[in-house]
């Protein structure tokens, strides 16, 4: 029965009406299902001003756009997912944020979210995407990996490179809103897709619910396991609901492409291998990538994009690519010259610890990656990355060598 | 969390078994009770305020539980939850208050006179004592499900019943979101702060959503008696004081409870009750009286004592540790209170207590001179 539902939502006729914006009809359609869908109108005994968030304290995009005014226009909207205003926003309420880290403070709980609530996420994602407008803008996409030049670095530098992204599939709730059944139709469609993959990419699914002590050891030597979220981000979003049901990990055989089923995402898929070979690490991303997409196109699925905000995925921060390609590499002497913030920032790069986003760097290592999603292409991004760690390393040399470098200037950014 | 009206109906697109939650690792009341045929039976009823049957079972799905400690693993979202998923929570009822049937009726006795002494337990080993329970306000929906004007209503309505209270229940509310550092400090050395839930029992539930909005203390000025608004029910109500006078703390309780109650009404509101479960609270484990009373009591003899286990569940009393719920006892020093809620009155309760721990004490006694404690063994309460 899901699967007739979902067919019906991703037939080519309804995909074309989901991804058009500004076009009345397809807007008319919007309106008209929210509306039909929505049955009885929302639970609601108090007034808008009496149910807006108290957000004095708050540092994230969602309290600093969600202004009394929105607040009210789109408090009883509902998605016909039946996912509201409150639930979006609650992340954002529940965690304040910090004044140096300007978090998002909301998520998506389907595709429609982006509609239904657009005017709140439509200035957010302008915020978050360095100015990106959502009304007017289109949103390149490009998975032709043969187009990257110099994706070798040098390795005495660069110890491991690794690029990621995050894939919906269409017709399904979110993370945040899913309900059982739709997480572990998303488990089923995926891992049934991954069981086609041949070749270097053949591999095997690991379900968390039923995974050995002994397979579980191996996946964290691997580095690969992930475990239930504990940052309150994602917990106050709902999307740890029912762990660890219907979550689970693939990787192929030589461990090189892995897949994350119903984290934080529908899938999240990286490639990875060790040392500086990113345009091999890029070729296998894409190959892979497409590989997927048209297994679950055989079986009647597809991906959710749109050609205004690219991927969807659940957090806005991830729109468009949802790609984050990066590097672990030494850089002790540049790391410690007051310049290296700007030159990152120039760059269009942003540095992490070795253990991911909110750890700190050891040994002079450096997690570097490109700080854009949307707006530029996969090609564009990676390139960004691979000009901008060549740059890096020539900057590392020269200190080493006790030469001055130079602070390059800024990469132009999308208007 | 509260989904949207139709989320409910979206979900019932969905076949039964392909919504039925894994429960095969869990060990809590819910997951007990809950069979594919009973989910199916109540997955498309909701609450006229739309609570459904997976928002009443999330906390105990998320949390699988301890193999020795048995939590309840569902909780309430408004009143009517009782009501709508009877089939569900009458057994989980019964499971956790000793056999309590769905046809027992409990009864209410806030009368501390009827208490039988109480006033005399050995302050040289009993160092506080401390009668909580909760109240709902009816009428609006609980710490799961309600919307943050819901919330702030709460808390408006509660900070001007309490307001209006004289004499020595005279007091102050302190709200969360307003708190100065000076008054912060204050409420934390006199132990009365209330910080954000941690445990995921009760995040899982959505308890804790848009923490610390309408959240609140309020304190009598002889910091005797204690309100806490919005926490894990709409009111904790805490009556305490050091020293071993269970009366004393127990006549406070009542006479405090039953004047805010008449406030409550003055204002045209009721506390939820019926005459089956009596008070109506979030967690099914507190409905009833809702009831702990306890002591904090020296017994590093007793603790120790092979059969202390035994007396104390003959006693109808539990052990906790003095940092409260799943806490480690500290020094000798025992939480010891009620073990029931629902089916026993409020002053069946005292009683069990004040009577319970003052045999404990005389066998801690007999114990520190070196003699048996056989010929005082209690029968089962």
């Amino acid at each position: 029965m899901a699967s007739s539902f979902s067919r019906i939502l991703s037939s080519k006729r309804n995909v074309g009406i989901l991804s058009l914006v500004g076009g009345s009809v397809a807007a008319g359609f919007l309106l008209h299902r929210e509306h039909a869908s929505a049955g009885e109108p929302l639970r609601r005994r108090y007034p808008a001003s009496a149910e807006y968030p108290d957000l004095r304290k708050h540092n994230n995009c969602m309290a600093s756009n969600l202004t009394p005014a929105i607040y009210s226009k789109l408090c009883d909207k509902v998605t016909p997912n039946g996912y509201t205003l409150d639930q979006a926003i609650q992340t954002g309420v529940d965690n304040p944020g910090h004044p140096f880290i300007k978090t998002v403070g909301m998520v998506a709980g389907d595709e429609e979210s982006y509609e239904v609530f657009a005017d709140l996420l439509d200035p957010v994602i302008k915020e978050r995407h360095n100015g990106y407008d959502a009304r007017t803008m289109k949103h390149p996409t490009d998975l032709d990996s043969g187009k990257i030049h110099s994706g070798q670095f040098d390795e005495r530098y660069v110890l491991s490179s690794r690029v990621r992204t995050g894939r919906s599939i269409r017709g399904l709730s979110l993370p945040p809103a899913c309900t059982r059944a739709e997480r572990r139709e998303v488990e089923r469609v995926v891992v049934d897709a991954l069981a086609g993959l041949k070749g270097d990419l053949t591999g095997r699914y690991y379900s968390l619910t039923q995974m050995t002590d002994k397979e579980q050891q191996q996946l964290i030597d691997d580095h690969f396991l992930f475990d239930k979220p504990v940052s309150p981000l994602l917990t106050c979003a709902g999307m740890a609901r029912d762990w660890p049901d219907a979550r689970g990990i693939w990787h192929n055989n030589e461990k090189t492409f892995l897949i994350w089923v119903n984290e934080e995402d529908h899938t999240r898929v990286i490639s990875m291998e060790k040392g500086g070979n990113m345009k091999r690490v890029f070729e296998r991303f894409c190959r892979g990538l497409k590989e997927v997409e048209r297994l679950i196109q055989e079986r009647g699925w597809e991906f959710m994009w749109n050609e205004r905000l690219g991927y969807i995925l659940t957090c806005p921060s991830n729109l468009g690519t949802g790609l984050r390609a990066g590097v672990h590499v030494k850089l002790p002497l540049l790391s410690k010259d007051p310049r290296f913030s700007k030159i990152l920032e120039n760059l269009r790069l942003q540095k992490r610890g070795t253990g991911g986003v909110d750890t700190a760097a050891v040994g002079g290592i450096f997690d570097i990656s490109n700080l854009d999603r949307l707006g530029q292409s996969e090609v564009q991004l990676v390139q960004t990355v691979v000009d901008g760690v060549n740059y890096l390393i020539e900057c590392e040399k020269k200190l080493e060598r006790g030469q001055d470098i130079k602070v390059p200037p800024p990469i132009k950014q999308i208007k | 969390m509260p989904f949207g009206n139709t989320h409910n109906l979206v979900k019932l697109k969905f076949s039964s078994e392909q919504e039925f939650p894994d429960l095969s690792k869990h060990n809590n009341h819910m997951a007990k009770v809950l069979t594919p045929d009973l989910y199916e039976r109540l997955r498309s009823k909701e609450t006229p305020n739309g609570f459904t049957l997976d928002d009443v079972i999330q906390t105990g799905v998320d949390n699988p539980g301890h193999p020795f400690i048995m939590t309840v693993g569902a909780v309430a979202g408004d009143e009517e939850t009782f009501e709508v998923f009877k089939e569900l929570l009458d057994i989980v009822i019964q499971d956790r208050h000793g056999g309590y049937k769905p046809t027992d009726k409990h009864k209410t006795d806030l009368n501390a006179d009827n208490l039988k002494g109480g006033d005399d337990l050995d302050p040289n080993y009993v160092l506080s004592s401390r009668v909580r329970t909760g109240r709902s306000i009816r009428g609006f929906c609980l710490p799961p499900h309600c919307s943050r004007g819901e919330r702030r209503a709460v808390e408006k309505l509660s900070i001007e019943a309490l307001d209006a209270l004289t004499g020595d229940l005279k007091g102050k509310y302190y709200a969360l979101k307003n708190m100065t550092e000076a008054e912060q400090q204050q409420l934390i050395d006199d132990h009365f702060l209330f910080d954000k839930p941690v445990s995921p029992l009760l995040l899982a539930s959505g308890m804790a959503r848009d923490w610390p909005d309408a959240r609140g203390i309020w304190h009598n000025d002889n910091k005797t008696f204690l309100v806490w608004v919005n926490e894990e029910d709409h009111l904790r109500v805490i009556s305490m004081q050091k020293g071993g006078n269970m009366k004393e703390v127990f006549t406070r309780f009542c006479t405090g409870l039953t004047k805010i109650e008449s406030l409550f009404k003055e204002r045209g509101r009721d506390f939820m009750w019926n005459d089956h479960l009596g008070y109506i609270l979030t967690c099914p484990s507190n409905l009833g009286t809702g009831l702990r009373a306890g002591v904090h009591v020296k017994l590093p003899n007793m603790s120790k004592h092979a059969k202390f286990e035994e007396i104390l569940k003959r006693l109808r009393l539990q052990k906790r540790g003095t940092g409260g719920v799943d806490t480690a006892a500290v020094g000798g020093v025992f939480d010891i209170s009620n073990a029931d809620r629902l089916g026993f009155s409020e002053v069946e309760l005292v009683q069990m207590v004040v009577d319970g721990v003052k045999l404990l004490v005389e066998m801690e006694k007999k114990l520190e001179k070196g003699q048996p404690i056989d010929d005082l063994m209690p029968a089962q309460k």
